[in-house]
């Protein structure tokens, strides 16, 4: 959980109130705290002045905006076709290996949350995984170690 | 037919003198542009091929002030990574095919439409952006471009639910009509146009159409930027003169034992072997935004296309009942059939489900999905089977 403060009110400033900031808004508070809070969500309701439901309703359209608690970094393994031919059961494992969670969970400590995802656009350098906004290609079972160590300092 | 065999182009990654082909469209009148982008016989480059001189008729055609140019980034067809490497390399040109495009239709306004899953870009691409707003004040020309970003959702790049989620929206696909041209982005007259289209255009201004149409065939003119992956040892991007068959384009990118070719990605057609020599990559063959996978004789069929059904049974939005539905019994189909839990004569229904997925649908995803299934199950039935 984090504190919702005077976050939305800074980002409706910055992004307005009508409709089309909304995804902006939502994109915003998701790169900042991984995910989006009840307590966000309406906030964001009452700033822009439309329903919870509606924020909630397009939030939960969209992938990349969780509103389930995700861990600070969010790594998607990527399971389309070709990434899944080049051993992205390899990377997946490797991953729940030294994460010691499964896909779809999140670390104890917060750090890490695991998760597939659709076709990323590298398949010419698969396989492939973004953590957060970062892609990292041709990975192998031991590079891909090197990566996720990168994050844990 | 005869066909062009596989020439390598470039045209795209060419870099130009962008000052000076803007300074040259702007000195044309609209008609002037719009009939040189006619006369290329310029096709859509995201995949759906609607002639890019038409869409910019129409949307000049239309009397309302208020008018947009968008550029469809959302590239999130299995396969396709081209449309980033265009950004990333000549961002400038996507901005000037804009501009043009705004030019030729009225609008002064334009949006890129960037998927979330290359926010990476956003510095670098903001640098140029700033370069080119830049360029375009020199030039005295009022013309401007804001990103917005996805986040995650394969249907964006469906015209009118991009259109839906820019607004604020969850990605779901109008109806049509009313298309684009007449009510799109915030009601507003809209050409959307693929990231390529719009650099391909700049490259008919700056060379002429004469030039242009000198590349391809009559029904697929010029040259096509082709994202190559899968059993192949050179895979990446390349751009091809359209005309080629399968079986050239195999020759060039196969490991000797390519036994099918995806063309056009997820939604698109699979080529066997057997039908590599007489099927033309375009539109009087199989038609490509780009994603060209090839698989060799290690693969399984089947995985291939529970991989694409599980892809499409995820990506689809669920408004409309013959897609949501549609995806999910045509994987459970396809997974009772293998097990044995149903006769393989189920197949045939399921061709029949993919058929009616085709024609009842709401938008491209669901239309589209019955083109891999069909194609994979009518030519790899044993492989689905056992």
């Amino acid at each position: 959980m984090y504190n919702t403060g005077n976050m939305v009110k800074e980002l409706a400033e910055k992004h307005g109130r009508k409709r089309e900031s909304l995804m902006p808004i939502l994109q915003d508070i998701v790169r900042k705290h991984n995910y989006l809070t009840d307590d966000a969500m309406v906030a964001i309701a009452s700033e822009l002045d439309i329903s919870a439901a509606e924020v909630y309703g397009t939030a939960s359209f969209y992938t990349f905006l969780d509103t389930e608690e995700r861990g600070k970094n969010i790594i998607r393994v990527c399971k389309t076709i070709t990434c899944s031919m080049k051993g992205k059961n390899d990377i997946l494992s490797t991953l729940e290996d030294i994460l010691k969670i499964k896909v779809g969970e999140t670390t104890p400590d917060k750090m890490f949350t695991l998760l597939e995802t659709n076709c990323i656009g590298w398949c010419h350098k698969a396989p492939a995984i973004l953590i957060n906004d970062m892609p990292y290609t041709d990975l192998t079972p031991e590079t891909v170690i090197d990566v996720v160590k990168g994050y844990m300092r | 037919m005869k066909n062009k065999g596989l020439t390598k182009v470039d045209l795209i990654f060419d870099s130009i003198d962008i000052m000076k082909v803007m300074k040259k469209a702007f000195e044309m009148t609209s008609d002037e542009i719009i009939e040189q982008i006619l006369a290329s016989g310029l096709k859509g480059r995201g995949g759906a091929g609607f002639p890019t001189g038409l869409k910019w008729k129409y949307t000049a055609a239309e009397k309302d002030p208020e008018k947009y140019i968008v550029c469809n980034a959302d590239e999130g067809e299995p396969g396709t990574f081209k449309d980033r490497e265009i950004l990333d390399r000549v961002a400038s040109k996507v901005y000037a095919g804009m501009a043009i495009a705004g030019k030729a239709m009225g609008a002064s306004k334009g949006f890129i439409y960037l998927r979330g899953e290359y926010r990476f870009l956003l510095p670098q691409l903001f640098i140029e952006l700033h370069k080119f707003h830049k360029l375009i004040n020199e030039i005295g020309y009022d013309f401007s471009i804001e990103y917005r970003m996805g986040s995650g959702a394969y249907i964006c790049g469906e015209e009118s639910a991009l259109f839906e989620s820019i607004e604020g929206f969850r990605g779901e696909p109008r109806n049509k009509p009313p298309y684009p041209t007449v009510s799109g982005l915030f009601s507003k007259p809209t050409s959307i146009n693929n990231v390529e289209t719009l650099v391909t255009a700049v490259m008919i201004i700056e060379k002429g159409p004469q030039e242009y149409v000198k590349l391809g065939t009559k029904d697929s003119r010029g040259s096509k930027v082709f994202s190559i992956s899968g059993d192949t040892p050179i895979p990446g991007i390349f751009e091809l003169e359209l005309g080629m068959t399968v079986q050239e384009f195999v020759n060039e990118f196969g490991d000797g034992d390519t036994k099918a070719v995806q063309v056009g990605g997820a939604s698109g057609f699979c080529v066997p072997r057997k039908k590599f020599g007489e099927t033309i990559i375009g539109f009087e063959g199989v038609p490509t935004g780009g994603s060209m996978k090839l698989f060799n004789s290690s693969r399984s069929m089947y995985n291939v296309l529970h991989n694409y059904l599980d892809f499409f049974a995820e990506e689809s939005c669920g408004q409309c009942t013959p897609c949501r539905v549609g995806c999910q019994q045509l994987l459970k189909g396809i997974e009772k059939v293998k097990k044995g839990d149903s006769k393989s004569t189920y197949l045939n229904e399921l061709v029949k489900l993919a058929d009616t997925m085709k024609v009842a649908s709401k938008c491209g995803l669901g239309q589209s999905v019955g083109n891999a299934f069909k194609s994979i199950v009518e030519n790899f039935r044993e492989e689905i089977i056992y």
